[in-house]
C-alpha cells in the first residue's frame, strides 16, 4: 500500500505553535490550491471528468444552501438547534462521493454533506433538529447510519460493521466519521485498536475543524492527529479538508485499500468550523474573528469555483443554474419544515422493543385514556 | 447580604466561594474554562482562578472522572462537570467501579471527596441525550451520595456543602430551571445538604418531588388549593441518602402520598420511597403511594416531551386518584 504514507516523525510537536490553525505542512495532501489551481500529488493521482467536477461543485453549493436555510429556520424558532457544516462542505462531499453504494457510512451529528451524497432527504435530517424524530431516515436503505450524538460511539460501530463485512467476504468498507475532539475518547481509541488488530475494512475520517465546541485541538493532541495512526499500526494521512478533490482522492484510496484487505486508514481532513459549534454556541467567547478571516481565504467552494471558471469547465450559466437550484432546494426545505407534522404521542411506546412488553402496552393504554379524558373536557 | 439570583448564578457564586475557601478545589470539565461552560455555570472562574484550577479537559469523560480519583488521592477536591446528563455514561465505569468503592476498599484510607455536577432533566427542547434523568443509576450505587437542588439558595449552599463533604456527591442541577430566580442570603445558616424539607404545608395529600419537579409540585398545590384541596409539598433535596422522616411525619397526617419525578417510574426513586412509606406508615395510609414519572420509554423527541414529562395536570390526576381511594 504505497498510496498512503505512514509518517512517524513528529513534524510539529505542539501543533499550531508557530502557525495556529494554518495548513501548509509538507504532509498536507492538496490537489487544488486555495486559489483554485490544480496541482498533482505523486501518491494521489485523480482522474475526474469535467462533468464530475461540475457535479462536485453542485454538491458543495447545494449543501451549503441547505445549511444556510436550516440556520435561518432555527433562528426563526422552527428548529430547536442546528449544527452547521459551514466550511466543512468539501471534507464531507469529498468523503461521501468516495463511497461506493455498498459501503456504509457512520456519521456524527454534523455530516449533512455526507447525508446529501447518500441521498438522504434533507428534511429527514431536519426532523431530528426540529424534535420530530430521533432517527430520521432508513439507515440500511441509504447505507448511511443514523446520526450519533454521543461523541465517538459510532467509531466502534463502524469497526464492528467492517468486521462483519470481512467475515462475509464482502468487497465493501465502512467509513467512520469523527471530530478532532472525539479522538480523545477512550472508545475511539478502542475502535482503532480493534480495527488494527482485525485488519478491519474501516476508514476513520476525522474532520479536524480545529475545535471541540470551545476547546482547541491543542487540548486534545500534542501531535498532528494523523500521526497517531502509526501508533495503532495503520497508515495516517493528512489531507486539505477544504480541497474536495484531495479529499475525494485520499478517501477513495483508503477505501480501496480497506476493501482489498489492507486494513484501516486514518484520514485527518484539516479544515475549519466557520460557524458556531451549533446555533446555541457563541464562538466570540473563545476565538478571534481574524482566524475566521484567514480561513475564508481557503473557502472550499470558492476554490473549486475559481478552478472551474478559470479552466472554462463551467460558465456563468452553469453557476446561475446551481444558484437557482439552491433557491428551489431552500424553498422546499422551508416549506417541508413548516408543514412537517408533529409525531403522535403514542409513537413513544411503539418502537421501544421488537416485542412489546405487557407493561409498556399498559402504559400506552393509560396514556391514550389520559389524553382522551382532556378531549372530553373540551367538548 | 440577600440577593436575588438565578439558580445558574447561585451555582457560579457558590463555586467561587468554595474555590476561595479551599485552594485544593479544582474544577474540571469540557468547555468550562474559556467558554464558562455551555450553561455558563463556571463563567469567569478560569479568568479569576487560572487554568490550573479551572481545567478545560480533553473530550473524555472517563478521563475526567478517572483523573479526579488520582487527584483526590493527592488531597485535591475535584469538581467535575459533565456537560449533559446523557454524556455521563463514558464516565459511568469510573464512577461506579472506582469513585463509589474506593473508600470501602481502602477501609477509609482513601477518601474520595469528588463532586460530579450534572445538569439533568428535560423540558429544554433538546436533541437526544440532553434531557435524561439518570439519578436512579447513581442512587443504586452504594458509596455515592446523590442530591438535586431546586432553588437558588440551595444551589448556592448545596454546591459548597457538596464540595466540603468527605464523600463523592453526584450533584444534579435542574437545567431547565437554571434561569429561575430566588433570594440567596449569603449570611444565612444553610440547611444540611442531606435533608429533605417541607416547602408548602398542607393536610390532604403529601406530594414529594426533587430538582425540576419541585416547581411543578408547587404549581399543582396552588391549583389544588383553588379547588379546596390542601397539598403538602416536600422537596426531597437528597436522593441518596434519603431523608424520609419529614415524609413519614407528613404521611401520618395526610394518609396519602404522591411521588413525582421526570425519570421513568419503573425502579425509579418513587419505587423505593413507596416501599419505605408503606413499611413505615402502613396503618396511616388511606391510599397506595402513587407515582408520577416518565414512561418506560427512551426520552422522546422534543416535540413529544410535554406529553412525556409530568406536569401540573398529571400531578393533580394522581392527587385525585389518591383521594378517590
Ligand atoms: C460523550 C459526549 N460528551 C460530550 C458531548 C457534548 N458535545 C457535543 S459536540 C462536542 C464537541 C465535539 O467536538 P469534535 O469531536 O471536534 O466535533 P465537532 O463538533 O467539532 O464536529 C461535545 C463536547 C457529547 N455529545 N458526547
Ligand atoms: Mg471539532
Amino acid at each position: 500500500m504505497t498510496a498512503l504514507q505512514q509518517t512517524t516523525e513528529v513534524v510539529d510537536p505542539v501543533p499550531g505553535a508557530d502557525a495556529p490553525h494554518l495548513p501548509g505542512q509538507p504532509d498536507l495532501v492538496q490537489l487544488l490550491t486555495p486559489e483554485g489551481e490544480r496541482v498533482e500529488h505523486p501518491d494521489y493521482p485523480l482522474d475526474v471528468s469535467d462533468e464530475e467536477l461540475r457535479g462536485l461543485y453542485r454538491d458543495l453549493a447545494l449543501v451549503r444552501r441547505w445549511d444556510v436555510e436550516a440556520t435561518a429556520l432555527q433562528r426563526q424558532g422552527e428548529l430547536g438547534i442546528w449544527a452547521s457544516l459551514l466550511g466543512q462542505e468539501a471534507a464531507q462531499v469529498g468523503a461521501g462521493r468516495a463511497l461506493a453504494p455498498d459501503d456504509m457510512a457512520f456519521p456524527t451529528y454534523r455530516e449533512h454533506g455526507v447525508a446529501w451524497t447518500r441521498g438522504v432527504d434533507p428534511l429527514h435530517v431536519i426532523s431530528l433538529f426540529r424534535g420530530v424524530d430521533q432517527g430520521g431516515w432508513d439507515p440500511v436503505a441509504r447505507a448511511f447510519n443514523l446520526y450519533t450524538v454521543v461523541i465517538g460511539a459510532q467509531t466502534l460501530h463502524a469497526t464492528g460493521y467492517a468486521m462483519g463485512l470481512q467475515r462475509d467476504g464482502a468487497e465493501s468498507a465502512a467509513l467512520a466519521f469523527l471530530g478532532d475532539g472525539a479522538t480523545s475518547q477512550g472508545e475511539v481509541n478502542e475502535a482503532m485498536i480493534w480495527a488494527a488488530t482485525f485488519a478491519a475494512p474501516v476508514v476513520f475520517f476525522c474532520q479536524n475543524n480545529q475545535y471541540a465546541i470551545s476547546v482547541p485541538i491543542e487540548r486534545q493532541s500534542r501531535v498532528p492527529l494523523f500521526q497517531r495512526a502509526a501508533g495503532f499500526g495503520f497508515p495516517g494521512v493528512r489531507v486539505d479538508g477544504n480541497d474536495v478533490l484531495a479529499v475525494l482522492a485520499v478517501t477513495r484510496a483508503a477505501l480501496a485499500a480497506a476493501r482489498e484487505g489492507s486494513g484501516p486508514t486514518f484520514i485527518e481532513a484539516f479544515t475549519y468550523r466557520m460557524g458556531a459549534h451549533t446555533t446555541s454556541d457563541d464562538p466570540t467567547r473563545y476565538r478571534l474573528a481574524s482566524e475566521l478571516e484567514e480561513w475564508k481565504l481557503r473557502d472550499p467552494i470558492a476554490r473549486l469555483k475559481a478552478h472551474l471558471s478559470r479552466t472554462g469547465i463551467a460558465d456563468a450559466d452553469f453557476f446561475a443554474s446551481v444558484d437557482a437550484e439552491g433557491d428551489e432546494l431552500a424553498a422546499r426545505i422551508r416549506q417541508g419544515t413548516l408543514e412537517m407534522p408533529d409525531p403522535a404521542g403514542t409513537e413513544i411506546f411503539d418502537h421501544v422493543y421488537a416485542e412489546q412488553t405487557p407493561e409498556l402496552a399498559r402504559q400506552r393504554e393509560e396514556f391514550v385514556a389520559y389524553h382522551a379524558s382532556f378531549e372530553g373536557d373540551q367538548q | 447580604m440577600t440577593e436575588t439570583l438565578t439558580i445558574g448564578k447561585a451555582l457560579n457564586l457558590g463555586l467561587r466561594k468554595a474555590m476561595e475557601d479551599d485552594a485544593k478545589v479544582v474544577l474540571m470539565g469540557e468547555d468550562i474554562g474559556k467558554l464558562g461552560g455551555v450553561f455558563r455555570i463556571t463563567d469567569g472562574l478560569q479568568k479569576d482562578f487560572g487554568e490550573a484550577r479551572v481545567v478545560d479537559t480533553p473530550l473524555a469523560e472517563a478521563g475526567i472522572l478517572g483523573t479526579a480519583v488520582g487527584l483526590a488521592m493527592r488531597g485535591y477536591r475535584p469538581v467535575c462537570e459533565i456537560q449533559f446528563d446523557g454524556f455521563v455514561f463514558p464516565a459511568y465505569n469510573q464512577i461506579v467501579t472506582q469513585v463509589a468503592k474506593i473508600h470501602a476498599r481502602s477501609r477509609g484510607k482513601l477518601p474520595m471527596p469528588i463532586v460530579i455536577r450534572i445538569p439533568f432533566g428535560g423540558g429544554i427542547g433538546a436533541v437526544e441525550h440532553h434531557s435524561e434523568s439518570p439519578e436512579a443509576y447513581f442512587a443504586h450505587t452504594a458509596g455515592l451520595k446523590v442530591v438535586a437542588v431546586s432553588t437558588p439558595a440551595d444551589a448556592y449552599w448545596g454546591i459548597q456543602q457538596a464540595i466540603a463533604a468527605p464523600d463523592p456527591v453526584v450533584f444534579l442541577e435542574p437545567k431547565r430551571r437554571y434561569w429561575e430566580k430566588g433570594a440567596v442570603d449569603s449570611a444565612a445558616t444553610p440547611d444540611p445538604l442531606f435533608g429533605s424539607r417541607v416547602v408548602r404545608g398542607g393536610d390532604d395529600v403529601t406530594v414529594l418531588a426533587y430538582g425540576p419537579m419541585v416547581k411543578t409540585a408547587l404549581q399543582a398545590a396552588e391549583a389544588a388549593a383553588e379547588e379546596g384541596r390542601s397539598l403538602e409539598v416536600i422537596d426531597l433535596r437528597t436522593i441518596s441518602p434519603l431523608d424520609l422522616d419529614p415524609v413519614f411525619d407528613s404521611v401520618r397526617r395526610t394518609g396519602r402520598c404522591v411521588v413525582v419525578h421526570e425519570a421513568p417510574v419503573t425502579l425509579g426513586l418513587g419505587a423505593e420511597i413507596a416501599a419505605r412509606v408503606t413499611e413505615t406508615c402502613f396503618h396511616s395510609l388511606e391510599a397506595p403511594v402513587l407515582r408520577v414519572g416518565g414512561y418506560d420509554t427512551p426520552y422522546p423527541p422534543s416535540k413529544l416531551e410535554e406529553e412525556y414529562l409530568p406536569d401540573l395536570d398529571r400531578v393533580l390526576d394522581a392527587v385525585d386518584r389518591s383521594l378517590g381511594f
